[in-house]
This record gives structure tokens, sequence and C-alpha cells, in this order.
């Protein structure tokens, strides 16, 4: 099991080098350097050289990738091309407010979908059900800026209920952006929850189980529950990696001061550092949550954690 | 002679039958879809898509791109049924116009990431061994940097056009698709047709395209199905961001960013292009659900 984890750890090396390679050569053929971006009207043709010659323009780019690595080896993610800010602290001050918004999401949207998702599939073919499905529906097929948007409309401009576009209002300036980053998630969780569970109650041992006069509560929450978790891990998962890191939607929406935005931010002023700096981390956060998601398998499902067991076992007999 | 006779009308009689029994997969795919409501709903919805853009074939350039200060901010009214933008331009004929790039950004980007990633994971799945953990950590790390991320980065090197957030949608789906090729031709690959076109010396690639893939070809369509609405809720983010097609295209995530501005004094502005995107991306994903369920004997009732 340890060694897995290490394996998967170490998987992240090659990700850090190829993703780097990846951003930072695209970063480098956009059209237009930093320089041009700095450029005003009143600088001479001799400070325009210096600056080239400050951001090394007049090398290969190859050796620039090269610098860039050597720094990153050393853990310094260096600085903002343009403003000259540290890249590293800039992404660990701002990654806290992704952490909050990501996690509220998280908690309100699971607590919401799996019972949701547990009454529909109960009552399968009724009001309830047809009522969650379709809300699940329309939950996933709804772009999130846009529904963003209408929240804010509705309950900032015109109910006047919660800020609009602020973030130091403590709680109440999380409620919309939360509510908003949860819904996908709750959509795809309820559905997930709803048709594994549907599954899951015709099996044979849930029969078995209530033969045997295991109150139905336990059965549902034990017997029926417990074998549909994968799936439903699997759906929320997948929904915190892409809002860990590709937040930048509702970070845009709601002027959250997270890293989304701060990559947005970075690839918008075509600035090659920051936003090599920053798709590596959040490719590094992305990978550790699929790891997690994982782990979580082996907890909840225990054929899963024999498998992982064995494997080890299988290993050292063979070594022995 | 009776006995001949016997064995002959015994024979037509599992002839009709095999015949009865001969339906073709997408017959019975196509029966199972039509007793779907969802799937149905999305068809139509669909259709109605189809209706619209062709509509929008009828709508010059001219028409929605034109400045006209009297009808600025008009409300929803007989003449301008979605009313009117800051600049006067007719919202309905924008967001007709509009149908024609989700269309393209929905079999576009498809199309682009079927080119790689199905025939990628054709020959991950087919070959196995070396290959097959190339081309898999090749996708892994694909699969690593966010999606939105990498569109971003895409559309700023190669610049604002259809075509390239066409590339910056498709470039996501590549992943996806690569692992469902691939797993669906690992279910194929060793079954005895694929041994018998070996064995008549058939060459590798010409296997996989014309044995093995059209078998495992299900599973991959339920993919870019359900994968069509999510591409097109990508787009029309990467547009809301300002990395998607340039300003005065009508595009639907565009129209909404622009609109944003006046959200307070014309809601109207967004309410119908999100409106048009939800419709849209909820008809494929209906219709996805509906193939999924035709497609998947254990969830047949």
């Amino acid at each position: 099991m340890i060694r897995y984890i290490l394996l998967r750890i170490l998987w992240l090396i090659p990700v850090i080098i190829a993703v780097s390679l990846i951003v930072f050569s695209l970063m480098e053929l956009a059209p237009g350097t930093v320089v041009d971006a700095m450029m005003t009207e009143e600088m001479t043709e001799e400070a325009r050289e210096e600056l080239i010659r400050r951001y090394n323009l007049d090398r290969p780019m190859l050796y620039r990738y090269g610098l860039y690595m050597l720094n990153l080896l050393q853990g310094d993610l260096g600085t903002y091309d343009t403003t000259g800010a540290d890249v590293w602290r800039e992404f660990i001050t701002r990654l806290p407010n992704t952490l909050i918004l990501s996690f509220t999401a998280l908690i309100i949207g699971t607590v919401v979908a799996i019972p949701l998702g547990i009454i529909a599939a109960r009552r399968a073919g009724t009001l309830v059900d047809n009522t969650v499905t379709v809300f699940s529906m329309i939950g996933m097929s709804m772009p999130l800026f846009w529904l963003g948007l209408l929240l804010l409309l509705a309950f900032s401009l015109h109910l006047r209920w919660l800020p609009s576009g602020t973030f130091d209002d403590g709680i109440r300036s999380l409620i919309l952006p939360a509510l908003c980053s949860s819904f996908t998630l709750m959509a795809n969780a309820a559905r997930q929850t709803r048709s594994n569970m549907l599954e899951v109650l015709k099996a044979d041992y849930l029969r078995t189980a209530r033969a045997k006069g295991v109150p139905e509560e336990a059965v549902i929450r034990r017997h029926a529950l417990g074998n549909a978790w994968i799936p439903i891990i699997t759906a929320i998962g997948t929904s915190l990696s892409v809002q860990l890191a590709g937040s930048v939607v509702i970070e845009q929406v709601f002027t959250w001061p997270g890293i989304g935005r701060m990559a947005a931010e970075a690839v918008r002023a075509r600035d090659v550092t920051a936003a090599t700096g920053v798709v590596i981390m959040t490719s590094i956060l992305y990978v550790l949550v699929q790891l997690i998601v994982d782990l979580l398998y082996a907890l909840v499902d225990p054929r899963i954690k024999a498998q992982y067991l064995s494997a080890g076992k299988k290993r050292k007999k063979r070594a022995a | 002679m009776s006995d001949k006779v016997e064995a002959k009308t015994q024979d037509a009689k599992t002839l009709v039958k095999s015949k009865y029994k001969k339906r073709s997969q997408i017959y019975e795919i196509a029966h199972h879809m039509s007793k779907n409501k969802g799937a149905m709903a999305g068809l139509i919805i669909l259709g109605i898509m189809v209706l619209l853009f062709i509509i929008s074939l009828f709508i010059s350039w001219e028409q929605i791109t034109a400045i006209n200060p009297h009808a600025r901010f008009a409300p929803p009214s007989r003449q301008h049924w979605f009313g009117a933008d800051n600049f006067g331009r007719d919202l309905f004929l924008r967001v007709i116009f509009g149908t024609r790039y989700t269309l393209a950004i929905g079999i576009g980007s498809v199309a682009f990431a079927s080119i790689f990633g199905v025939t990628a994971g054709c020959f991950a799945g087919y070959y196995g061994g070396k290959v097959e953990d190339i081309i898999m950590r090749a996708s892994d790390v694909i699969a690593s940097i966010p999606g939105m991320l990498l569109g971003m980065v895409v559309v700023t090197v190669l610049g604002q056009s259809l075509q390239n957030l066409i590339i910056a949608v498709g470039v996501q789906s590549i992943p996806i698709y690569l692992r469902m090729t691939r797993a669906s031709i690992l279910s194929v690959r060793n079954q005895e047709f694929v041994e018998a076109a070996k064995s008549i010396g058939l060459s590798n690639t010409r296997i996989i395209f014309t044995q093995v893939l059209p078998n495992g070809l299900a599973p991959i369509f339920v993919t870019v199905t359900a994968s069509l609405g999510i591409s097109i809720i990508v787009a029309s983010s990467l547009s809301y961001l300002g990395f998607g097609v340039p300003v005065p295209h009508p595009e639907w995530g565009a129209i909404i960013s622009g609109a944003k501005e006046f959200a307070r004094l014309a809601p109207n502005l967004m309410l119908f292009p999100g409106i048009f995107i939800m419709v849209t991306v909820l008809a494929f994903n209906l219709l996805g659900d509906g193939l999924r369920d035709a497609l998947d004997p254990k969830l047949k009732k």
C-alpha cells in the first residue's frame, strides 16, 4: 500500500517535467513577448534591449526553459515576468481561498446530493424520483458562469441579501460562489448515487439482509450504500479536482481571488513564468486529488484494499 | 421423402426465425431509444437546433453587427423578440446566428478529439505492451493539466478564432476518448474473429480499423455523445472568459460575457443565450443517457 502511494507520488516527477515543457513552450510560442507588453512610448531602444537581455530573450528558448527547470529543482517557481512578484508566494496566498471555496462546495454538494440520490432510488418512478432526476439533469446542463450571473442578479442586485464581487465580507461573500460551484457536483453526485443505489437495491444480498431481520435503516446505510460508494466517490472526486484546478470560471464571475483567476491573469498577460508555475502547481493538486480518490476506493471497498495488499505480498514472495 | 420435406420446412422455420432475430444492432438501439422519452426529447431539441441553424443561414453578418442607436436596450417586443443589446443589435437574430458556432464547436471538437483519441486508443488497446504504456502515460500527462487552463493556453498561443477554440476544447477530450477506446478495444481484441483476421494475413492496421474498431464502437459512441454537452459548456466558458471567438461574433458565451455589465438594466440579454446553451447541452445529455441505456444490457428493464 505504501509502496503504491510512493509510486503514485513519484509519478508526479514526469508529470511536472512534461507539463512544464508543454506549457512553457506553448506560452513561448504565443505571439508577443513580455517586453512588448511592458514597452511604453517613452522607452528608448536601449531600454528595450536591456529588457530583452534581462529576460534572456536573446537566447534560445531551451536556454530559458533550462534556467526555469534549474530554479524549479531548487523549489523556486521564479518571479512574475510582468510585476516581479514571487510566483510561489502569490500561489500560496491564493490557495486557501480556492480551498475554502472548493471544500465548502464539496460539503454542500455531498450533504445534499447523497440523501437525495438515496431517496430517489428508493422511491423510483415516483414524483420525488422524477423531480430529483430532472433537477440533476438540468444541473449538469447549466454553464456555471451563467448560473453564477443569475445568482448574483437575483440575490445581490435585486434582493440585496448578499454582497456581490467582494471577498472581504466573510461568510456572506462565500455563500453565493460556494452554492454555485456545488451545483454541478450536486447534480452529478445525486445522479450517480441514484443509479447505483437502483442497481444495488435489486441485489440478492439485500434480500438476505432483510430476511435475517436487519432493520431497514441499516440495510440501506450499510448493505446498499456500502456497495454503491465507488462510482459516487468517482463523481465527487472528479468534480473536486475540476473545481480545485479549474475554478477559473467561478472565481472570475464572483471576483474570488483564488488560483484559477491567478492562472487566467497570468495567461492573459503572456507571463510565461507565472503561467507555467501556476499550471504546474494546479496539475500537482489535480494528481494528488486523484490519488486520494483512489485511496478512498480502498477505504470503502475491502475487495480493492485486498488487491493492493495481495499485490504487495506477491512482490515480496517473488523477491524472497 | 416425407422426412426430407419435414427437414426442409424445419430449415425454412429456422431461417425465418433467424431472419427475425438478425435485426441489426443499430435497429435494436433505435428501437430501444424510441421508447426512451428523454432521448426522444433530446433528439427533438437537436432537430430544432438544426432547423434554427438552417434559418440562421438566411441572416446576414450585416444584420447582426449593424449598430442601431434607436434600439439600444430595447426590451423584448414583437419587433425584437429577445430585445436588443447595448449597440441596438437584435438579440434574437444574434442568438439564432450563434447556433452555427455551437454546432461547429460540437462537431469540430468531437472530430478533432476522435482523430487523435480514438486512433491512439486503438493502437494502445490492440498492441498492448510498450506502445500501450507510452500512449497511456502521454494521455495521463495531458489529463493532469486542468482542462480550462489548457484551453486558455492553447487559445492564447493560436489566437482567438473559431478553429482554435475547437482545438482548445477538443484537446481536453482526447484523454477521455482515448481511455474509453482502449477499454473497448481490450474487450474485443481477443475474440475469434480477430484471430481469424490475423490468420488470413490481414495487416495489423487493417485489422484494427476493419475488425476491432467497428465491434468496439458502441461504448465509444456513448462517450462521444455524453461529452458533447460538456464540450459545449467548456467552449462557452472559454468564450465567456475572453478566450473564445473574437468580439463581434455572437457565440452564446461571448454574448453573455458582453451582457453581464448590463445585468441590472437588461437581464434579458444574458438570460436568453444562457437558456439556449442549457437546452442544447441538456439535449445532448438526454441523448447520451438514452444511448447508454440502449447499449447497456444490464440496465434494460
